[in-house]
């Protein structure tokens, strides 16, 4: 596990926000909405790295950022030794092949026009990573085959349409498997569909991860959820990741106020366990004029004078174990 | 006497290809203040059965055959007149799925909760605002939120603008779908929170929604679990999650993680909920049932009390004896 896939080092994503022409001419400085703020994090070879937080708070930016979907304002993400945020087009092509992404809602992830074998094959044919059509078709039929999709001739000439969300959702992860990539970014590919449902689907993508070492960033907003897949959580808020390390550490001693917040706050399906408690007030302050210092000091039911004023840098506390927060890391 | 009494609701859809089954035979009862919670995965029918009980249904349903009383009376018999003058909103009311994204933009929000209130009682403007003001402080926000408008809001508080709507005519029922499935964990559970102590307050009895069985959990006193149509087991929340009777019921609860407690294996349920068009004969879950036996491939199980306290379950491998 020592090989390292993914390197993401101090990567910031900005997005301007463009006023209309009389404002930008007063205006000194535009209005940025921080979606991402120097978040750095490996993910070793085979390994499940998953990335939890609410809607807003920049997961789904970080995980486009490393397989390039979106340039990133500033930082370097290092795959097979290379820099993505600065590589070329032409060599990102090539690179492409050995990283893929699953996307959420496989109802729009799908082209309703295209059957279920052009889908699937479609990376294939645009890598040129088969001889000719008859390897193609039996590499298809062997995925879906993975995918419990059988009989692969069944599920091969349908259209998305004709199937159910949960086998659409197959339909997508198989895609995304067909070139055997490295690493996959999976942006929560089980949220649109039923509980019963759900957890055949991480079946099934959980043996082929193991099946082929695949590394993945598995978003998610579900903690529980991040619990059962992933190898590392990294809890993000407001653009930066608050406190990352081994999932049954972070559920069970959350070190960052966000964190035990968020864990309290999940429903238990237990009506005898304890009642969720909200340990937190109000909501999530905006990207574009975050807090100064800690960006949680809003509503930390702990903030401190210090907290207001410095911001807490990532730490790790202990081995593999990281926070930014002030009440563990001392206040230099 | 129950404040709610659901017997025997058969309600179909008519489509282009047939009827469509979507609620067969479904019966259960609501004391006063109780909270129900109706649990399944989309499409079995949970949402069709709540909109009977407040006849919203489009214009190709049917209510086949049963009764629904309220208070001992039955309102199916009402006209449609009667029922929004007596029923609709002033005792049963209702918080829809993404209710939260149907307020209109171009009202404040204080304005569209008056409107509820204005269109079931002979009070003035001026009462009804002072009135929409108190049911916001009462869902835990600032009155002053009154004067905004939605996009002024976020979703939590949307959420909590039309739970107040929702009150707005002191009902004796509240029925809440799906509350909060389009909200954040935190905001979810402030939301939840809000919901609970209401109920304690205003003494209101409540049927949840929602396919999230750990929200049904944290909310409510008692359990039906809905599959294709069909109520399969109905009990107090403890026996339903401390004792599950019913194979889908134990499958469904496996199938969510738990945040706490001890690890495990996920279980799945093989294969997908039937087509209503033509429901599997028998029991409705057996084509997915890893326990299915002869019978329950011929007859239907009745749902019957499979143990003491009220437990209820339709299936073959309790309570046989009985049948």
């Amino acid at each position: 596990m020592n090989d390292i896939t993914i390197d993401a080092r101090n990567i910031v994503k900005h997005y301007t926000i463009k006023l209309g022409f009389f404002k930008t001419l007063v205006t000194k400085t535009l209005p940025v909405v921080h979606a991402v703020d120097n978040v750095s994090f490996k993910i070793g070879k085979g390994e499940v790295f998953g990335l939890v937080g609410e809607s807003g708070c920049g997961k789904t930016t970080t995980g486009r950022m490393l397989v390039r979907l979106i340039d990133p304002t500033e930082g370097q993400v290092f795959f097979g030794g290379k820099d993505l945020a600065t590589l070329p087009q032409h060599e990102l092509r090539s690179l492409r092949r050995r990283m893929q992404i699953i996307f959420q809602d496989p109802y729009e992830s799908l082209d309703p026009r295209m059957s279920v074998f052009d889908i699937i094959a479609e990376p294939a044919r645009i890598q040129k990573a088969t001889e000719n059509e008859e390897k193609l078709t039996e590499r298809v039929k062997e995925v879906l085959v993975d995918f419990d999709l059988v009989p692969p001739e069944e599920y091969m000439y349908r259209f998305p349409h004709e199937l159910s969300g949960g086998q659409r959702q197959r339909v997508a992860i198989a895609r995304a498997f067909i070139l055997n990539p490295e690493f996959i970014v999976a942006d929560e590919p089980v949220s649109m569909l039923d509980a019963s449902i759900r957890s055949e689907v991480l079946k099934l993508l959980l043996n082929m991860q193991k099946k082929y070492k695949t590394s993945f960033l598995y978003i998610t907003h579900d903690i529980a959820l991040a619990r059962h897949m992933c190898d590392q959580v990294g809890v993000m808020y407001l653009g930066k990741i608050v406190e990352q390390g081994r999932p049954e550490e972070v559920v069970h001693k959350p070190l960052h106020p966000y964190t035990e917040a968020l864990i309290a706050a999940v429903p238990v399906p237990d009506p005898t366990a304890r009642r969720i408690s909200v340990t937190i007030k109000g909501e999530v302050p905006s990207a574009i004029d975050p807090p100064a210092g800690c960006r949680f000091n809003t509503r930390c039911p702990y903030v401190m004078e210090v907290c207001k004023q410095k911001e807490p840098p990532l730490t790790e506390v202990s081995k593999d174990r990281f926070t930014a927060c002030f009440l563990h890391i001392g206040q230099k | 006497m129950p404040l709610l009494e659901v017997n025997d609701l058969t309600m179909h859809y008519q489509t282009m290809r047939g009827w469509v089954q979507a609620v067969d035979d479904v019966s259960f009862a609501l004391e006063e203040k109780q909270s129900l919670g109706l649990a399944g995965e989309s499409g079995c029918g949970k949402t069709s059965a709540a909109l009977s009980i407040l006849k919203l249904l489009p214009w190709n349903a049917k209510i086949m055959e049963g009764s629904i009383n309220l208070e001992g009376k039955n309102i199916l018999k009402l006209s449609e007149a009667e029922f929004r003058t007596q029923i609709r909103w002033k005792k049963v009311s209702m918080i829809f799925q993404g209710a939260m994204n149907a307020l209109h933009p171009t009202y404040t929000v204080g304005h569209q909760i008056a409107e509820a209130i204005l269109k079931h009682e002979k009070v003035t403007k001026e009462e009804a605002l002072q009135r929409a003001k108190k049911l916001i402080e009462l869902v835990g926000m600032e009155s002053s939120k009154t004067q905004r408008y939605p996009h002024e809001l976020s979703g939590g508080m949307k959420q909590r603008a039309v739970t107040a709507m929702a009150l707005a005519c002191n009902p004796v029922l509240v029925i809440a779908d799906e509350p909060t499935t389009a909200l954040d964990v935190i905001v979810q559970a402030q939301v939840l929170k809000v919901m609970k102590e209401l109920r304690s307050r205003l003494a209101v009895a409540m049927i949840v929604i929602s396919h999230d069985l750990s929200l049904i959990a944290e909310t409510c006193d008692h359990t039906a679990i809905m599959y294709a149509g069909k109520i399969v087991e109905n009990g107090s929340t403890v026996q339903i999650y401390k004792e599950p009777l019913h194979p889908y019921t134990t499958k469904l609860i496996s199938a969510f993680p738990s945040v706490l407690g001890p690890k495990m294996e996920l279980s799945s349920i093989h294969g997908f909920p039937p087509d209503l068009l033509k429901p599997p004969t028998g029991c409705r879950f057996h084509p997915r049932c890893e326990y299915a036996m002869e019978i329950c491939r011929r007859e239907q199980p009745e749902l019957m009390e499979a143990q003491s306290g009220g437990h209820m379950v339709a299936c073959f491998l309790h309570g046989r004896e009985k049948a």
